[in-house]
């Protein structure tokens, strides 16, 4: 069984710590991802359980063993870099053997185990070519090749589809789900962008400055965000918030300017007069004649079938509503917009902590 | 070979015309082949000048040996004159002594009698005369392969040994993080500015000490690591992504393997430079040699090459000989390996 267990495991360099203590348990055959903005730690995390990057303090649990002394060969990993990593002196066959060789495979079973993986992964024509020779997905697919060929009990991809056009991206990323239904293991899939978080995991952990910020399945952060960082990562485009303060009575957030938002009546933990942010999804901001807030329009995007308007609030906030169809509001106007009280989400503005009460 | 024809024939003027660079750029490249070549020619052609031709003045450019001829008679063979002028204008005679400004010659159909000549009235027949001799001197008289098989065993000895010493070294400060990485980086580019005169009596001390005084690893070994070999690795190495490396130790790869495997592959533009490098450094050494070795079983060429030049006398076409078989092996060497020099810069796979 290949669960990957983190106890409060710490990375400092010198007086910096990049990894702050962080928790985490992941299942076995779980697809985890690790998302985040640039340098919030996530490759050095997942550096870490490779064993590539020593740890400065907690326990890495990998199938039940403590692996925090035991070199990155023997933690039963394989690893898919970020620049693919392939060596480029060797062939392709080369490349898929040349794991195989170092734990002394029998020659016969590692041509068996080649071929099986090639012809998986649709590489079987290119075994005697180098690296240098082939396209940006077909090293893609040799490098998750050179993985695959091991039978490790977890896969570790670092970043694989960064390199990648938006095309072949989206293709990958479906080959990449399928490999994970076909196999079956723990696979631990960095990224720093959310659609491919979304579309891949079964858990989500959302990382920020070294910290874990959040950690679940994809849906439950999305409709449960625990603060406003996580709120605002997942999910395109951005959430809007909009800071206010409870009214006396609880039932009106104040505006700055003046104009009033009516609050759901229950779900959350508020007092009188508390600064408050709430955040709306662009989907769930409509214009609406007789809406609360007025929207001054930035600019309009029509894409036939949907339409994204950006525009900014009395307070200087930015916004953006995302609606379907087509719409005829232009440049300079200003219209008002009301939110769908029942799917805002309300967060503390001091502490950026949601405020949701169960 | 036609391409190479054409290149070598490529004008930028049109039509059989030639253009004013043309001109400049041939009249430059052919000084720069002459000036280049020059002395190297003139070396090989002077090597097949027999000792005589040798001291001539003033020199000639092919060699060139007095004809001689076997006179019914006489033991050894005569030289040939012919006659300019004086009684026998216009005959073909051979000398048999001189005597001052006289000199007794014979007519070689007529051996009998002895004619009396004047030195002015006579110029030497000569021919076109390769002193190939003066190669197979170097076997018989001096024990030349003797010195060939020390100059070659130092030479590959001493190559591989700092090719393996100096990329394991260059192979630690590029891509491991330790204590102190730097410090033992700055020692070594900073022996760099040491001359080796400096160190030279230090360094025969420790050689004698160690009992490699008049042996040839006495020349191999003080070599084995050099600064620049290092400097000059690391800098290649440190190209080299350090993601490959992670790459294969998550492949289960040792250290050792990683080295062997992946990093000497990927360097083999720089060490195969450093090979070039070495291999002339170490054929062309003079001086330290000259140190180590006495005794002349175990001169290398360059000594050898010293040792034809006395302090009364030097024995030129020995000397000239044997600079040119210095100059083939090493000659050979640059050509097989010239190519790797400019070539391969490690693909990393990435875009």
């Amino acid at each position: 069984m290949a669960t990957i267990e983190l106890k409060s495991v710490r990375k400092s360099y010198g007086t910096a710590e990049v990894i702050e203590g962080i928790d985490l348990q992941i299942a076995h055959g779980e697809f985890c991802v690790f998302v985040g903005p640039s340098g919030c730690g996530k490759s050095t995390l997942l550096r870490m359980i490779s064993g590539l990057e020593s740890i400065t303090d907690g326990d890495i649990v990998i199938g039940g063993e403590v692996v925090n002394d035991i070199p990155a060969a023997d933690r039963g990993l394989a690893m898919v870099f970020q620049s693919y990593a392939l060596y480029p002196h060797m062939t392709v066959r080369q490349n898929l053997s040349f794991g195989l060789e170092n734990i002394n495979t029998p020659k016969a079973e590692i041509d068996q185990k080649i071929e099986n993986v090639a012809k998986m992964l649709q590489i079987d024509q290119l075994l005697a070519r180098r690296p240098k020779d082939l396209s940006g997905g077909q090293r893609q697919r040799v490098a998750i090749g050179r993985a695959v060929v091991r039978e490790p009990r977890v896969f570790l991809f670092d970043e694989p589809l960064s390199n990648l056009d938006a095309e072949l991206r989206v293709d990958m990323r479906g080959e990449i789900a399928s490999l994970h239904r076909r196999l079956g293991n723990t696979m631990i899939y960095v990224t720093h962008d959310q659609v491919e978080a979304m579309t891949l995991a079964d858990k989500i952990a959302v990382l920020r400055l070294g910290q874990l910020e959040q950690f679940g399945a994809p849906l439950e952060l999305f409709n449960r965000p625990r603060n406003m960082f996580v709120a605002g990562f997942i999910g395109s485009p951005k959430m809007n918030f909009i800071e206010g303060q409870v009214s006396a009575d609880l039932k009106m957030l104040e505006l700055a300017s003046g104009e009033k938002i009516a609050l759901p009546s229950s779900g959350f933990a508020i007092a009188a007069g508390q600064k408050v942010t709430m955040g709306v999804r662009p989907t769930e901001l409509q214009p609406d004649e007789t809406g609360p807030i007025a929207l001054s329009v930035k600019s309009v995007e029509l894409l036939g079938g949907e339409s994204y308007i950006y525009g900014s609030l009395a307070n200087g906030g930015a916004v953006t509503i995302h609606s379907l169809g087509q719409t005829s509001v232009g440049l300079g106007d200003t219209i008002q917009v009301s939110p769908k009280i029942e799917e805002v989400h309300l967060f503390d503005t001091d502490s950026t902590l949601s405020l949701r009460d169960e | 070979m036609g391409k190479v024809l054409s290149f070598l024939t490529a004008t930028r003027g049109k039509n059989g015309k030639l253009h004013w660079t043309d001109w400049v750029s041939y009249g430059y490249l052919t000084l720069g082949v002459f000036l280049m070549f020059g002395p190297v020619l003139w070396l090989v052609i002077s090597s097949f000048k027999t000792e005589a031709d040798l001291q001539r003045f003033p020199p000639t450019l092919l060699p060139y040996a007095q004809e001689t001829v076997q006179v019914d008679g006489y033991d050894n063979p005569l030289p040939l004159f012919l006659m300019t002028g004086g009684d026998y204008e216009g005959q073909t005679l051979a000398q048999l002594r001189r005597v001052g400004s006289q000199a007794q010659m014979v007519d070689p159909a007529n051996p009998d009698e002895r004619l009396r000549v004047n030195i002015a009235n006579r110029e030497p027949v000569e021919k076109l005369h390769l002193a190939t001799e003066n190669y197979t001197e170097l076997f018989e008289r001096f024990n030349f392969l003797r010195f060939f098989w020390n100059s070659t065993f130092i030479t590959v000895t001493a190559t591989a040994i700092m090719l393996l010493v100096n990329s394991m070294a260059a192979f630690a400060l590029s891509k491991y993080e330790f204590r102190g990485r730097m410090t033992v980086l700055l020692m070594v580019i900073g022996t760099l500015m040491i001359p080796q005169t400096v160190v030279l009596v230090p360094l025969f001390l420790i050689v004698t000490e160690l009992g490699m005084f008049n042996s040839l690893w006495g020349v191999i070994i003080p070599g084995a690591a050099t600064p620049t070999g290092v400097f000059l690795l690391r800098q290649y190495m440190i190209t080299i992504p350090d993601e490959i490396l992670d790459a294969a130790r998550m492949d289960k790869a040792s250290e050792w393997k990683i080295f062997w495997r992946i990093i000497v592959p990927l360097s083999a533009p720089a060490i195969a430079v450093l090979a070039i490098l070495a291999i002339m450094w170490r054929w062309n050494d003079f001086l330290w040699p000259l140190i180590v070795l006495t005794q002349s079983e175990n001169f290398t060429l360059q000594l050898a090459l010293n040792s034809f030049q006395g302090e009364l006398q030097t024995d030129w076409q020995s000397l000239l000989a044997m600079t040119v078989l210095t100059l083939l092996p090493i000659s050979a060497v640059f050509m097989f390996l010239q190519k790797y020099i400019a070539t391969g810069i490690a693909s990393t796979g990435g875009k």
